[in-house]
């Protein structure tokens, strides 16, 4: 059945979020047609868009951060008062907000008084009866996490269940591409879901210039870049307020998101961009102007005047000063060549083919940055198939990857997020502006070898005794398993043991 | 390698804590015993892998046993010399534990025994060890879960305990179990990581020398003395996992049947003989037995401990001092409830002629067999169900009798 085994692992790995379990038969069509396989997912219109239940818009989100943020404060004071009596500092900290923005929450085993005395590994008979938990102070149910958790679940269940994953891996390297952190405090937090679903989704089968400007007028970037603070030094705010300038988001618009470093851009060039988007910013919990959390142009904050940025003069005509600029950066030629080298590591190797990068950068400037094309230029390349698998899934890849061989839509996100924290990928949380490093360095490290392996000895010892990994085997690689890894499957002691060395092995490790 | 696990499974453990409510436990089997009345607990130990049985109760008598163990043959004498049964059986030195509670008569040993399985797949050896079918491929449910089912139902009846992350398979089926699992349970052990770390050496050299190096570092970073000490996290996870299931089976409205799997048992390499690989795993299961006797107290007297494998090894070792996949091998059985001091076994001796396929231990013992006798005299199940229901089509194995005092 299976014409081209490779091509398979080329299409389910490369391109996509491998095999699904079950009666899938992901392997066997990936075999008979590769490209098809793939290309299929393309062609869906809006397949890019998550429309789930219960997930918000960005406006509404804000509405609900505040209202959490202010029945804290209320009841953080109430429980002052009640408290002056009986001092009891440990009671509050759930409450807290520390600078990062994420909720302290106390684990599950300290917070029971009865596993908090046994020993680690003893059963602890009280708790079997009735996990008696001692009250804890009226708390406001923590909105800012159940977003997030929301937001992941639905993210989560939408790559684990799709045909390919083309579509969804795209979505994870244009959301790291243009990312923010959630770390950087509640709003973020709460945002992380609705930015890349409303900013990045719509777009990346669509094009670049759109996605670039959705990005840069995205509440969600625009707080993680501090560009709510950068007023124009000229600017009726400036004036009165004695401030100016934060060039941060002006600089990683070049640097990270267009142009990239060395592509042809100066000091004065940050400095020009930073003015001409000043003014671009979002409405805050008083909002005069607009609904909080939704976008806005505060001509009160913007640099009046022309502005010269690579060389060309751009008229202060407000907004559209700004929507002006970006769209010629997103034309430009350095971008064309920065994003077409990104995708080619991103999806064939660290230090991709040449040949490959020259014709996805032709691809982006003669379709004036239609992404549907330059993914379909990759798609249609040579390289990208004849390239070996020598890429290391990332920690994000690795676990999705597995819940669709194992065949477990998750119905709770927790799982894959601590995971992904312990394998150093925390879900919308790079520690910078430059996103997660998409390189074997990066993720093919000691620790990190050693933490997949215990994470996948951990899923294998819940999962493994129901499947048999000679047949998951087939499902991952069929004819194109290596007889090493056929021979270490098969010589396994246990299902578990099997089904951990199953997810470690070249074979659902490399793509 | 000993990891915290609370945060990452946090949900399943709650479950199953909280579902594990004692006061559910409604009733209990009825035990029609002549000798009064008997509250009797069962817990049944799978070691996966495939235990070297010629290297756990070695038939030193045997005059062909030193020549095919060669290396890791033991000996009554020496360093560490093997602990005598009977005249011709010792038992590994690293078992101090069962050696005593053989003196005690409260343990025994059945030699040259199998399943019904001929081949040499772990994955369907285990299937029909655990499943009690006579072939592989029946997995849906397993004999301890079915003959729970065909207890008599007296008032109070009670489920299965499964310890560990999932029920093994001999546990599996109809009548309710209930799971638990120690807060800390080894996550990739040893023997994963060296097969891994073998596997890229093959296939992927880069990765191999990322994984090699991170199992490294975590050497250091828990204070190990980097020899390499393999399973020395698992001997405190074995004795770890049976002291908390003994705390529970010892409950007076506790589970009176419980199941686990320690693995890690599959001998190929290095697989020393009194000391060494095999050594640290028997010290292990040694190490829990003693904590199933300390921790069910009084309850001892009433236990019957069952400690069974896939399949054996291999008689004569390899090229590389282990043992491979084989046949005949042991099962033992501890408590107080045990008609010990005994090795029960219809030798067929290591002659070339008399091994199994000219190279495993023949079996002479259906294990079925025990198993069944365990079932009859310790639980009261009828020879009929057992014939039929529990171990389908196997009414030709009969129990064997007297193995409960």
């Amino acid at each position: 059945m299976a014409r081209d085994p490779q091509a398979a692992l080329v299409a389910l790995n490369r391109f996509g979020f491998g095999a699904r379990g079950g009666a899938s038969g992901d392997f066997v069509n990936a075999a008979s047609d590769p490209r098809g396989f793939v290309k299929a997912e393309l062609l869906r219109p809006n397949g890019a868009l998550l429309e789930v239940p219960g997930l918000l818009a960005t406006p509404a989100l804000a509405d609900a951060v505040f209202a959490y943020q202010d029945e804290v404060k209320r009841t953080r004071e109430a429980a002052a008062k009640s408290e002056v009596a009986s001092e009891q500092p440990g009671q509050t900290r759930g409450l807290s907000m520390d600078a990062a923005g994420m909720p302290v929450t106390v684990p599950p085993a300290a917070a029971s008084p009865s596993a908090g005395t046994a020993a680690a590994g003893e059963p602890a008979p009280a708790m079997l009866a009735a996990p008696a938990k001692p009250a804890p102070p009226q708390q406001p149910p923590n909105v800012v996490q159940k977003t997030f958790r929301a937001e992941a679940l639905a993210r989560l269940q939408r790559a684990v269940l799709a045909d390919c994953g083309i579509t969804e891996r795209l979505v994870a390297f244009w959301s790291n591409h243009f990312c923010i952190s959630a770390a950087k405090g509640e709003l973020a937090r709460m945002w992380a879901g609705a930015f890349e679903r409303e900013a990045i989704r719509p777009h990346v089968l669509g094009r670049f210039a759109d996605m670039l400007k959705a990005v840069e007028q995205h509440p969600a970037m625009l707080f993680f870049l501090d560009n709510q603070d950068s007023l124009g030094p000229d600017s009726r705010a400036g004036q009165n307020r004695k401030r100016g300038l934060n060039e941060n988001l002006a600089r990683e618009i070049m640097e990270l998101h267009t142009l990239g470093v060395g592509g042809g851009y100066t000091q004065e060039d940050v400095t020009s961009l930073a003015r001409i988007i000043t003014g671009w910013s979002f409405a805050g919990r008083n909002g005069r102007n607009a609904a909080p959390g939704s976008f806005v142009f505060n001509v009160n904050a913007h640099q009046p005047g022309p502005q010269t940025l690579l060389g060309k003069i751009y008229q202060d005509n407000g907004l559209a000063q700004g929507e002006a600029a970006l769209a010629d950066l997103a034309r430009h030629a350095s971008t064309a060549k920065f994003i077409a080298t990104k995708l080619a590591r991103h999806f064939v190797a660290d230090d991709p083919p040449p040949a490959l990068v020259t014709r996805l950068e032709a691809a982006f400037r003669t379709t004036d940055g239609d992404l549907k094309a330059v993914t379909l230029a990759l798609l249609d390349s040579d390289e990208a198939w004849s390239a070996p698998l020598t890429k290391i899934r990332s920690p994000y890849e690795f676990l999705v990857a597995g819940g669709r061989l194992l065949a477990r839509v998750p119905e709770d996100p927790g799982f894959y997020l601590n995971s992904l924290n312990t394998l150093g990928q925390p879900l919308w949380a790079p520690a910078g502006p430059n996103g997660f490093a998409d390189s074997n360095a990066m993720w093919a490290a000691p620790e990190g070898m050693k933490l997949r392996l215990d994470i996948s000895a951990q899923l294998a010892s819940r999962l493994g005794n129901n499947l048999d990994p000679r047949d998951l085997l087939d499902l991952v690689a069929g004819g194109a398993t290596s007889a090493e890894t056929r021979r270490t499957i098969e010589r396994a002691e246990s299902r578990q043991q099997a089904l951990a060395l199953l997810l470690m092995s070249p074979e659902f490790q490399r793509r | 390698m000993e990891r915290i696990t609370t945060s990452l499974l946090p949900s399943r453990r709650q479950w199953m804590l909280a579902g594990a409510s004692f006061a559910a436990w409604a009733y209990l089997p009825k035990f029609a015993r002549a000798a009064g009345y008997r509250d009797p607990r069962l817990i049944v130990v799978i070691l996966r892998g495939a235990l070297d049985g010629l290297a756990t109760v070695a038939p030193i008598g045997d005059p062909d046993y030193a020549g095919l163990h060669g290396a890791i043959a033991l000996t009554v004498d020496g360093p560490h010399p093997a602990l005598p049964l009977d005249s011709f059986f010792a038992l590994h030195p690293s078992m101090p534990e069962f050696a005593r509670m053989y003196r005690e008569q409260k343990a025994a040993v059945i030699h040259a025994v199998a399943t019904p399985y001929r081949e040499r797949s772990h994955f369907d050896g285990q299937d029909v060890l655990e499943s009690g079918f006579a072939g592989p491929g029946r997995v849906q449910s397993g004999w301890l879960n079915r003959a729970i089912e065909a207890l008599p139902r007296g008032p109070r009846v009670s489920g299965g305990l499964a310890v560990g992350p999932t029920a093994p398979l001999v546990l599996r089926g109809t009548a309710p179990i209930v799971g638990w699992a120690p807060v800390t349970l080894p996550q990739a052990d040893d023997d994963t990581a060296m097969r891994l770390v073998d596997l890229y050496t093959h296939r992927d050299p880069a990765l191999a020398s990322a994984l090699s190096q991170g199992l490294k570092l975590e050497k250091v970073a828990f204070g190990d003395d980097m020899k390499p000490r393999p399973g020395g996290n698992q001997i405190a996870a074995m004795r770890q996992v049976a002291r908390g299931a003994a705390k529970l089976i010892a409950a007076d409205d506790g589970p009176r049947i419980a199941a686990l799997a320690f693995d890690g048992w599959d001998t190929h390499a290095n697989e020393g003989g009194a000391v060494g690989r095999l050594a640290q795993l028997l010290s292990g299961l040694d190490g829990a037995l003693a904590e199933f006797e300390a921790g069910l107290g009084p309850r001892w007297r009433d236990t019957v401990v069952v400690v069974a494998t896939e399949f054996g090894r291999t008689a004569r070792i390899n090229g590389t001092q282990g043992t491979d996949h084989g046949t005949g091998t042991i099962a033992l059985l501890a408590g107080g409830a045990v008609k010990g001091g005994r090795v029960i076994a219809d030798w067929p001796t290591l002659k070339l002629a008399s091994l199994y396929q000219g190279r495993d231990l023949a079996p002479t013992t259906d294990l079925r067999a025990v198993f069944k006798g365990v079932l009859t005299d310790h639980l009261g199940l009828n020879e009929n169900v057992l014939g039929g229901v529990v171990f389908p089509e196997s009414a030709a194995v009969k129990p064997i009798k007297g193995l409960i005092a």
